[in-house]
């Protein structure tokens, strides 16, 4: 298991894989974000007291939701590379902070958007509002201290650390909305008995959620596979991957 | 079709969440097109000149 792991940390076969895996997450990504798109804007019913405000819901939810998935792959992805040093984790925990950061900026925006009808405030500071502004500070951070610190493993293992410790964040936005009385609404999906969301607004949330995730999978390894051919270009196999490109493209 | 677009009312809140979903789509679709773009150009680059060195010290 651990050996089989390896090899598919390794840089070669990393990069073969994942560029299989980049172009079919995307195209299923993209097929099921259009049902999403269809579902959540022409075939699901208006909330009874958020009426079509609740259409937000649909962009705003997914990107919360990966928001939170994302961070939590960079900090099982810091972990691998602190705990067995394999490289390509590091790589796709960096590669994952720019995209989370967005869909952070894209949770708190949507969420703004709706609050201003349905609240009557584009901010509060609220417990979940609060805490999901800290894990967008904390993919900055990250940032900042991957691009700050010169030598590349030094930085990859302090920005892990960093991760981790953060990851304390993520059970804190989740329960946000029972541990404190917020006026953030409570889960309606996440919960071990039955979701209390109709199967029509559920349905477009699945399937927008599901893309959003995807999307990221083509997304990160698209960034990874740039970072690793940068860090392997002296290597034996990039060097006959540019052959091979520079070839085709003079024979053309 | 106007009823659509005027989303009970709330069009603008609406309206501007896809808007901005699309933006950050799209943002996160330049990033690795820009990223690819760079290392192979890098990439090649450095081919090229070890080439160009390559053919200097044979002649």
């Amino acid at each position: 298991m651990w050996a089989w792991l390896h090899r598919l940390g390794s840089p070669k076969r990393f990069y073969g894989w994942s560029g299989a895996l980049a172009r079919w997450s995307g195209w299923l990504s993209l097929l099921l974000g259009a049902a999403g798109l269809y579902y959540s804007l022409f075939d699901s019913p208006p909330d009874y007291q958020q009426g079509e405000s609740v259409r937000v819901m649909y962009v705003h939810v997914p990107a919360a939701w990966l928001s939170m998935f994302i961070y939590m792959s960079i900090a099982a992805a810091s972990l691998v590379s602190l705990v067995w040093r394999i490289k390509v984790a590091d790589m796709v925990a960096a590669a994952s902070a720019p995209i989370g950061a967005w869909f952070t900026f894209l949770a708190l925006a949507t969420g703004s958007l709706w609050g201003k009808p349905m609240w009557g405030t584009w901010w509060i500071w609220d417990a979940r509002l609060t805490s999901e502004l800290i894990l967008l500070f904390l993919y900055l951070g990250y940032i900042g201290l991957l691009a700050a610190i010169e030598e590349r493993d030094t930085a990859a293992r302090a920005a892990a650390v960093l991760a981790l410790v953060g990851v304390v964040n993520i059970p804190i936005i989740h329960y946000s909305v029972e541990w404190w009385s917020t006026l953030h609404q409570g889960a309606t999906v996440t919960k071990f008995d039955k979701p209390s969301i109709d199967l029509d607004m559920l349905r477009p949330l699945l399937l927008m959620a599901l893309s959003a995730t995807l999307f990221y999978v083509t997304v990160v390894m698209r960034l990874a596979r740039c970072e690793l051919l940068e860090r392997e270009r002296d290597s034996q196999w990039v060097r006959a991957l540019v052959d091979e490109r520079q070839g085709g493209e003079s024979a053309r | 079709m106007s009823e659509f677009f005027h989303m009970g009312g709330y069009a603008p809140y609406v309206w501007a969440s896809y808007l901005l979903g699309l933006v950050v789509i799209v943002i996160n679709l330049w990033l690795p097109w820009r990223a690819e773009r760079q290392v192979w150009r890098q990439l090649k680059r450095r081919r090229r000149n070890e080439e160009r060195v390559c053919e200097s010290e044979t002649s």
